[in-house]
């Protein structure tokens, strides 16, 4: 077992789409939540594969392409702060905030770290004891755990000048406002394959049961998609609605009893701002009372003007599935890869940049 | 400090003039280099080609090569793209004060490995040391002169519809080679760069036929990248099919770790071939003939519509655009 041929092959893939095809008679809407999903869905060209009677939709998923601008603007803020260095994942550089971006604020001498995981941001602060090491937390239930051993970490390793800027989001609560606003009718969902190994499939039980919605937590190879398509079909065929795990190879229904227990220990539960959402009652993760002095929010006086929007960028909309990137008339002339206005074409787990870089600038 | 590398190496002084004669011209001699004049005189006749290039690798040692060889195979195989018979080559270093001189013949010594490889002469060079922090390590800069055998005609802008598309071998071994080295981000893996000089491989393909349209080394940006310039320059659109384009198990995991896709990694072994149709098989069965050609695919063929563009077949039938690179997958990779 190589677990990435297998999960491409062509022979496989020829079958479950003519299953699909054969099978979904009603007409439907999808949702992929996540934006790995996506990526994989344009780079093997899924969407054509299947029949019309399923439209697929792009969802919330992309951790960098929800953070508010209120939240970027923050963490600009903080790079500017005199001794702070600013740690962070590589994507989130080039991302635009209301006047400014990490990867301008580090032109204009502030010193703004890339790095690949937690543990490097660790290793920066304790190799520059006179400065404030500030890694900002940004990511989903996946990265969340990291973030929290990070800090159990600092506190073991007696490394005092860390901190995390916690803009932490959950999935479920998400959803649940996305299908409380009434905006997007959707008729089966693809759930997120990282998010549900830690989380495990009872979070989202809800949606099958009160929404009626079929769930199906996928994997991120083209294979592994198809066949969270066929299931989903099935449930809708059926008229049924359950959570269903087609990423076995990954996900256990209980989740990840270490990761989750981590988390516990180090965030609660708070509101948090989304993009194009605004805020969402737990929906998001702070730093609780105990482990607070690691809080940026706290141990730093980050004053921001307030947040602006960008001008004629929709990247909200297309975060509910309620528009695409072909609907925003920014999408590929002023907004590109290399000149990126609105977050979604920035991250490469984003909507606008999957459909920029699959569909050739012109949309899926 | 005796064997650390000094400023004063390169000042033109006495430690120069030693760490020419001990470090270099030991190493690369040939008639040509040992004149130690200013420059390189020698004869040559035919149409040449004429290339130049840096090298700025960090690490400046990775799995399967190091600078030195890079420098030397990047060179050749940028003539070699031309159809050339890489002849004659220029080194420059650009050695940032403290570099251990232990280090400095190593790579000297891969040097001259190399060019023995690719049966290439260093003909000249030069050598700066700068403060520390001025450079990381080493740089290299090469210039490189060859020369076109007649009757061959080999540019980017000739690819014609109908043209088959041939790729020498797997892609992304170097890209993911170097970035395993890389600080805050090494992983362990078995693969090694895949390094090498071309120059051999070219001139059997060409024996095969000299009717080959376009050649190119798929260096940064990957095979997209160079699929794309050539589409651009002969203004055809570039068909290929996913489950034909070589990729190792471990370039495909490694990239499903990084987030990169491989047809983005870079290469420094790795020659595309544009060929009539009707020499398509006889130039792939030269190639596989070479050792650094035995895994080559056609991969795709050359369309008149949409120009400009490189579209690809997915493994599971679907068709979609493989645009240009956007932004740097990795800095200083080569």
């Amino acid at each position: 077992m190589k677990y990435i041929t297998e999960f491409r092959s062509s022979e496989l893939g020829e079958g479950l789409i003519a299953r699909i095809q054969q099978r979904s008679k009603k007409k439907v809407r999808f949702m992929e939540f996540c934006g790995g999903h996506t990526v994989t869905i344009f780079r093997y060209g899924i969407r054509q594969l299947l029949p019309p009677t399923i439209e697929m939709v792009s969802g919330p998923g992309c951790p960098i392409c929800v953070t508010a601008n209120a939240d970027l603007d923050k963490a600009i803020a903080l790079s500017h702060i005199p001794g702070v260095i600013v740690a962070t994942f590589g994507d989130m550089l080039k991302v635009p905030g209301s006047r400014s971006s990490l990867e301008k604020a580090k032109a204009e001498g502030a010193e703004v770290r890339t790095v690949y995981s937690t543990m490097d941001a660790l290793n920066i602060a304790e190799a520059n004891r006179d400065k404030s090491v500030v890694f900002l937390g940004i990511g989903f239930e996946t990265t969340a755990p990291t973030i929290a051993a990070s800090i159990l970490q600092a506190e073991e390793r007696g490394i005092e000048n860390y901190y995390v800027l916690s803009l932490h989001k959950l999935c479920p609560p998400v959803i649940k406002a996305l299908l409380d606003s009434g905006e997007v009718e959707l008729g089966g969902l693809v759930c997120p394959g990282h998010v549900s190994a830690i989380i495990g499939s009872h979070p989202w039980e809800f949606i099958a049961r009160e929404y009626g919605i079929p769930c199906v937590i996928s994997g991120f190879e083209p294979l592994d998609i198809l066949q969270c398509v066929e299931m989903l079909v099935e449930q809708v065929e059926k008229g049924e609605s359950r959570v269903e795990i087609a990423y076995r190879r990954g996900v256990r229904p209980e989740g990840n009893q270490i990761a989750l227990g981590l988390m516990e220990r180090v965030f609660e539960p708070s509101p948090a701002r989304w993009r194009g959402m605004g805020e969402i009652a737990g929906s998001g993760l702070k730093i609780n009372s105990k482990y607070q002095r690691f809080d940026a929010e706290v141990s730093f006086d980050i004053k921001t003007a307030p947040a602006v929007e960008h001008k004629g960028c929709i990247c909200g909309d297309i975060l509910r599935g309620v528009k695409t990137p072909a609907d925003c008339k920014l999408f590929g002339r002023a907004c590109t890869p290399q000149n990126p206005i609105g977050p979604c074409m920035v991250s490469a787990e984003g909507s606008c940049s999957a459909y920029y870089l699959y569909g050739g600038g012109r949309g899926g | 400090m005796a064997d650390k590398i000094l400023l004063a190496h390169g000042s033109g002084g006495k430690l120069s003039h030693d760490l020419v004669a001990k470090s270099f011209v030991k190493a690369l001699a040939n008639p040509l280099l040992n004149t130690l004049d200013d420059s390189a005189v020698f004869e040559l006749s035919g149409r040449l080609a004429f290339t130049t290039d840096s090298y700025v690798v960090s690490p400046i040692f990775f799995p399967g090569g190091d600078i030195g060889r890079l420098a030397v195979c990047g060179t050749v195989n940028d003539l070699a793209t031309s159809g050339a018979k890489p002849l004659y080559l220029s080194l420059s270093f650009i050695i940032e004060e403290g570099l251990s001189l232990s280090e400095l013949e190593r790579v000297v010594n891969s040097v001259q490995k190399a060019a023995g490889e690719a049966g290439v002469k260093i003909v000249t060079g030069d050598t700066k040391v700068v403060t520390k922090g001025s450079a990381d390590k080493l740089f290299i800069n090469t210039a490189g002169v060859g020369v076109i055998p007649e009757g061959v005609s080999i540019s980017g802008s000739n690819a014609k519809p109908g043209d088959r598309v041939i790729l020498s071998g797997a892609i992304g071994d170097h890209g993911i080679a170097v970035v395993s080295q890389r600080d805050g981000l090494s992983f362990a893996t078995k693969l090694k760069s895949d390094c090498a000089p071309l120059g051999g491989l070219v001139a059997e393909m060409l024996k095969a036929s000299p009717n080959i349209h376009s050649l190119r080394d798929p260096t940064r940006g990957g095979l997209a990248s160079s699929l794309n310039e050539l589409a651009q320059q002969s203004k055809v659109s570039i068909r290929i099919e996913e489950k034909e384009i070589p990729v190792r198990e471990a370039v495909l995991a490694a990239c499903e770790m990084l987030g990169f896709d491989p047809l983005y990694v870079a290469n420094e072994g790795k020659m595309i071939a544009i060929v009539p149709p009707e020499d398509a098989d006889k130039v792939l069965k030269a190639m596989r003939k070479n050792k650094y050609g035995r895994d080559a695919a056609i991969i795709g063929e050359v369309e008149a519509e949409p120009p400009g563009r490189v579209v690809m077949k997915t493994v599971l039938g679907s068709s979609r655009i493989v645009d240009m690179m956007v932004g740097d997958l990795l800095p200083r990779i080569c």
